[in-house]
């Protein structure tokens, strides 16, 4: 049977198809779609969203000694959290196959950076497979875990944005019967104290020194003998963007298994065609490895250092110019950055936060991340998931050192960003008293990766119910005393709140309750926020006097009618939230009776 | 031979969903298919662009600049913004509706003018009101739909059943007005 799908679908088909028992993730793009699509492989696969990427590494890990198949994905920011465990299980080795799915970000779409993780397979010293199309993700995920239990070592599989995201024809095969092992108490090769791991380190060795004789060898690594004048070496989704322009007038050498790298095919293939283009995304690995065997070749002297490596880019690179289009010249478009959704809780936190004078704002990764731009303007800070309350612990002890300060830091993060992270950093708070405003935005769900249960929604990824963790006795066990839960929605709550943590010496959390508005509530939310965006807001046009107050909220359901200076509130995007009803000094807007 | 499909719009419009229904339809008809689109942080009221590929063996999930055979905007100021992916000669359908970007909603500055205009004179772009059209079928949504059908017109599709994919792939509530809106596109 055949079946259209993106590479993550794929990815989570091969799963199944392998034989997996059981895999753990944390959401993020472009993985996030993985994890789900192995979810609904419910009577076979145990698929769970763990706190974070380490917690989920580790949980694999677990499944893997006990005698299962199993895999984590994450994006490739994710693998940083996920490193410490990861390097030292290549030590230990599997019981089960294991894989590691890491999903890179050329181009950085929806990421803070554009790391190359196949640094990660070198550095930890593990096998790596970099698929280039959905069918690939489907057939090499089954030989990786081949390859998995063949050395005895996770396998790092690399996919990229396009290889994730990308839908292609996948030929679907049945689920191979693979029965869990049985689990053999073994400290010589799962306690990694000193003494052992320094025995497991030449197991490493050995290990890599037979992938090195199987790079060879596998189908994995293969030529394409067509016109000898250029030849092309490359890995992942550039391979297909590269064929696209060559065509038959290149040969290829494919590379699928590329750690180690195949050295006698690479010579041989460099033996046979004149003039060498290496096409790989991100940093220069398989052009710096060409280079250590004597071979002249092209690649970062010719193609930009970064971004996606596109058939345009290639083009552009290699003859100049990219394909004849038409005349696109024009001064005329504008940016369209993302925004808060209509509707979304955090629209009234940053309105009003941006507005508080001597206040250094530390952010976090979520939607929330777009409070940084106008009209808001009040993010100072964003680094990494969970980083928003340990850097602003840090940056108000210094503000704290200088003469006078006035400074006060409130640092901002969502409901999943503080389970990922945060609750660390908080714990540093208290610890070492800082006297920090700390705001945690719940909005019941894990919002910019499109949804996701976390401890706090109540809900298991394979929709189970579960016990919902609540942040508010959570953050008083870690040590705060002063924590109020308000509804962001109401903007005079919002302000009480602030003043109140601003007042205080101490270290605070403000937690704020109130699900997204593109949330499917669950039975427990139609209970809690009944009524919750069922009625839109309206202007009446009369009353408007065009101050445009009502704009500044940053609202994308709101516009400006030039011609007859007024509001208008757009019925179709308008959820009702009431932030511009309040912010309004002449009471033009109102609730539709319904 | 290669054709290539651009749909392009903001966040929210329904692009994903006509190209999962475009790209299902070509499957049918015995084409290699693949598409390309960009989850994520974009949605929320960005920029957004689904890429459709097929023919006999398709490479490359994406369109390159110059490499689209026609662009399908679903807000005119996208057109304008993804016009050198048009290769010389190509076709465009425009939705003749304007979403303010934020820069445009605090009034940093004003929204283009004569879009149409520009559009009309580079690329002979057929000026769609879809909304109208969808307004009147009673749902503003089904404008995708409406696009979809003007699209699988343009590039002589329409011997393949999208009723049946519609039925197979949209919620059932839903499924007639989204077959009327195709039809009706077709018709454009």
């Amino acid at each position: 049977m055949k079946k259209l799908m993106t590479g993550n679908e794929a990815v989570a088909r091969g799963a199944y198809e392998a034989g997996v028992h059981y895999a753990s993730a944390y959401p993020g793009t472009p993985s996030t779609e993985i994890m789900e699509n192995t979810a609904l492989y419910k009577e076979d696969i145990k698929a769970e969203w763990a706190p974070n990427e380490k917690v989920a590494m580790e949980s694999a890990i677990g499944a893997s000694v006990a005698g299962a198949r199993s895999f984590t994905a994450m994006k490739h920011v994710g693998v940083n959290v996920a490193a410490d465990p990861m390097f030292t299980f290549v030590y230990t080795g599997v019981n089960g196959g294991m894989v590691i799915i890491t999903a890179d970000e050329p181009g950085q779409h929806s990421s803070q950076n554009e790391q190359d993780n196949r640094n990660y397979a070198r550095a930890a010293k593990m096998p790596l497979l970099e698929p280039s199309d959905s069918q690939e993700c489907k057939d090499m995920m089954k030989v990786a875990f081949d390859i998995s239990e063949t050395f005895d070592t996770p396998v790092l599989f690399r996919m990229t944005t396009r290889v994730c995201h990308s839908k292609g024809i996948v030929t679907l095969e049945d689920r191979v019967n693979v029965p869990l092992k049985d689990y053999t108490k073994d400290a010589t090769k799962y306690v990694v104290v000193p003494s052992i791991a320094r025995q497991r380190r030449v197991k490493v060795e050995n290990s890599m020194n037979l992938m090195k004789k199987y790079t060879e060898i596998t189908p994995l690594n293969y030529t394409e003998i067509n016109n000898k004048s250029v030849g092309v070496i490359s890995s992942g989704c550039a391979f297909n963007f590269a064929k696209e322009v060559f065509g038959e007038n290149a040969s290829y050498l494919k590379l699928g298994f590329t750690n180690p790298l195949p050295k006698n095919l690479i010579k041989d293939f460099a033996s046979k065609v004149d003039k060498i283009y290496i096409i790989e995304e991100n940093d220069p690995i398989i052009e710096e490895f060409v280079q250590t065997l004597g071979i002249k070749c092209h690649g970062s002297d010719t193609f930009p250092y970064s971004g996606e490596m596109t058939s345009d880019v290639i083009r552009k690179s290699v003859f100049g110019e990219t394909l004849e289009s038409v005349d696109s010249e024009t001064e005329k478009v504008i940016a369209r950055p993302p925004t808060l959704c209509p509707g979304c809780p955090h629209r009234g936190i940053f309105y009003e936060l941006g507005k508080r004078k001597n206040t250094f704002i530390s952010g976090d990764i979520g939607c929330y991340s777009l409070g940084f731009a106008a009209p808001y303007n009040a993010m100072d800070i964003i680094i990494a998931m969970g980083a928003s309350i340990s850097m602003g612990h840090g940056a108000q002890h210094v503000f704290n050192m200088k003469e006078d300060n006035e400074m006060r830091v409130v640092s901002i993060l969502g409901d999943s960003t503080f389970f990922h992270t945060g609750i660390n950093s908080l714990l540093d708070v208290v610890y070492n008293g800082s006297n920090t405003i700390n705001l945690i935005l719940d909005n019941r769900i894990t919002g910019m990766t499109g949804h996701q249960e976390n401890p706090g929604s109540g809900y298991t990824l394979q929709g189970m119910p579960t016990k919902t963790i609540e942040i508010e006795p959570l953050v008083r066990a870690c040590g705060i005393d002063h924590v109020r839960v308000i509804d962001p929605n109401i903007l005079d709550e919002v302000n009480e709140a602030f003043d109140w943590a601003y007042d205080l010496d101490e270290p605070s959390v403000i937690i704020t309750r109130f699900p997204c508005a593109l949330k499917s509530f669950s039975p427990e939310d139609k209970e809690e926020f009944k009524g919750a965006f069922t009625e839109k807001c309206i202007i009446e046009a009369d009353k408007c006097t065009g101050c445009r107050k009502c704009i500044k909220t940053g609202c994308p359901a709101l516009s400006f009618d030039r011609k007859n200076r007024k509001a208008i509130i757009d019925p179709a995007q308008c959820v009702g939230c009431e932030v511009c009803l309040q912010v309004c000094p002449v009471e033009a807007i109102t609730k539709e009776v319904k | 031979m290669i054709k290539s499909i651009m749909l392009v719009g903001v966040g929210g419009q329904g692009t994903i969903l006509a190209s999962k229904i475009l790209t299902l339809g070509l499957m049918e008809a015995g084409h290699d298919v693949k598409m390309s689109e960009i989850h994520g942080m974009s949605q929320r009221g960005g920029s957004v662009s689904s890429q459709v590929r097929y023919g006999k063996k398709v490479l490359s999930p994406v369109i390159e600049i110059g490499g689209a055979d026609m662009l399908v905007a679903f807000e005119k100021m996208e057109a304008l913004r993804w016009l050198n992916h048009l290769k010389k000669g190509g076709m465009a359908v425009v939705n003749d509706y304007e979403i303010e970007s934020m820069p445009i909603i605090i009034g940093k500055i004003d929204y283009p003018e004569k879009i149409n205009e520009e559009l009309i004179n580079k690329t002979n772009a057929k000026v769609i009101d879809a909304v109208s059209v969808a307004q009147e079928l009673g749902n503003v949504k089904v404008m995708n739909m409406i696009l979809l059908g003007v699209l699988i017109k343009s590039m002589n599709l329409t011997d393949i059943d999208w009723e049946k994919i519609i039925r197979e792939n949209i919620k059932k509530k839903f499924i007639e007005i989204n077959i009327k809106a195709i039809n009706i596109g077709m018709t454009i």
